[in-house]
């Protein structure tokens, strides 16, 4: 039945469906994946960034919310060129991370 | 040297100050209104940022002060001003007549319960900074149920930075303070999530970003951006904590074992009425008002009348003995020149 409008789901994250079991393995993997406090240098530097939605610290952000797919889809577009791990102040190996990232969410890349 | 000297608080402001006192000579009488020396930080378990132990701290200054006059159980009740000197009346019948007074009268902790959102008092499993430190010192408290603790959430600035709460002003430790009792909480309890949810993390001392990158890299503390508006309690007496994750730009829920409100520093009730027995200015932030704010923080607009720690604003205790020390060689020098 067509009411002339319709509801969008839910934007909210819930913390409590949130399953950590991934980003518990990329912790150990990358220790450093922690240390981001979202100061946003990568995302400013990036090459793909202003043509595609890539953003490093949107990644990070998103792994930790339970949004792997929306994580994983935006990381399609990084080039490896690691100019973010350039400008990192906390130091992170953004570019090291993001191979981690790709082994360890090789379920929702497909 | 027989200049009274009467230091109003006994905590670790008004110890340090009568302490370096002593190693000048002087016997300080120190009025305490409770029945322990320590102020705060004796209710406090360890201290950031290397986890000392508070009892250490303040063993050792009560060691230190054992020379002094130090009346506990005792408060003012009321102060003349005489000529060139001021006549203070206290609670146990005692009057001093003295030309020196140096208040370390510190801050009281915000009263959480006045922020009715977070469920203070009102919900089972929400508790304060001041109750955690209670528990590390204890390990007594019914809210912490060492099998039940698999999620739990600190709120940063509990009546600090908020308008409403009358408070504008930051608190400045409760940031760090938040990362160590988290860090504290993660040792004890190692497979629960913890949350921090913050508007700024403010890391200003000696190894507090250190601290924090620990807290982050090693501990897997979550930091989230974003207030906590509004907490309510489920059917099992869990806390469901709400905030919009502002990095994200979306609401974030979550379902938490134990909520600790990091309850801010306000100056406290009993600074303000000492402060008015002895006619010194309010400041705009509700703390006492200095002479200058940056040339001479510890000197009060009257005569004789000198400030150290917090009752001038929120310190760490490192900046509150510091002050204590140079309050105590302000009286000295106040001393000399009146010779």
């Amino acid at each position: 039945m067509d009411f002339g409008f319709k509801l969008s789901p839910s934007s909210a994250i819930n913390l409590d469906n949130v399953n950590p079991d991934k980003f518990e393995e990329l912790h150990r993997a990358e220790p450093d994946v922690y240390k981001c406090m979202a100061c946003g240098s990568c995302t400013s530097t990036c090459p793909a960034g202003r043509y595609s939605g890539m953003s490093i610290r949107k990644v990070i952000l998103a792994l930790q919310r339970g949004k792997e797919k929306e994580a994983v889809a935006m990381m399609k577009n990084c080039m490896l060129c690691g100019k973010c791990s350039m400008v990192c102040p906390r130091g992170i190996n953004t570019r090291h991370l993001i191979l981690s990232i790709c082994r360890i969410y090789e379920e929702e890349r497909k | 040297m027989k200049e009274n000297i009467v230091i109003i608080g006994g905590g670790i402001a008004g110890m340090e100050t009568a302490a370096q006192l002593l190693d000048l000579g002087y016997k300080p009488i120190i009025i305490e209104k409770s029945d322990h020396l320590g102020g705060h930080v004796a209710d406090w378990n360890r201290l950031f940022p290397d986890m000392s132990p508070a009892a250490d701290v303040v063993r050792s200054l009560a060691s230190r002060v054992s020379g002094a006059n130090i009346f506990l159980n005792t408060e003012i009740s009321f102060i003349n001003k005489l000529k060139d000197s001021y006549n203070i009346m206290l609670s146990n019948g005692i009057s001093i007549v003295t030309r020196i007074i140096v208040m370390a009268t510190g801050f009281a902790l915000f009263d959480a319960s006045k922020k009715e959102e977070y469920g203070y008092g009102v919900y089972d499993q929400v508790m304060t900074n001041k109750d955690l430190e209670h528990w590390f010192n204890t390990g007594e408290d019914p809210r912490i149920n060492d099998s039940a603790m698999n999620a739990v959430g600190f709120v940063h600035c509990v009546g600090s930075r908020d308008e409403k709460a009358r408070n504008t002003q930051c608190s400045k430790v409760c940031c760090i303070t938040a990362v160590k009792q988290a860090i504290e909480l993660k040792q004890k309890f190692p497979d629960a999530m913890i949350y921090c949810f913050y508007m700024d993390l403010r890391m200003f001392g000696k190894k507090y970003e250190d601290f924090y990158i620990g807290a982050q890299r090693d501990y897997g503390i979550r930091f989230i951006r974003g207030r906590v508006s509004e907490v309510s309690e489920n059917i099992d007496g869990r806390v469901i904590v709400k905030a919009e994750d502002t990095l994200s730009g979306k609401p974030v829920k979550a379902t938490l074992d134990l909520l600790v409100l990091m309850s801010g520093m306000v100056c406290s009730q009993d600074s303000t009425k000492v402060a008015n027995m002895a006619r010194l200015p309010i400041d705009t932030d509700g703390f006492l008002k200095s002479r200058d704010n940056v040339m001479d923080i510890i000197e009060s607009p009257k005569e004789g009348v000198f400030y150290a720690g917090a009752c001038t604003g929120p310190k760490t205790v490192p900046e509150t003995l510091a002050e204590a020390r140079a309050a105590a060689l302000k009286v000295h020098l106040f001393i000399k020149g009146l010779e």
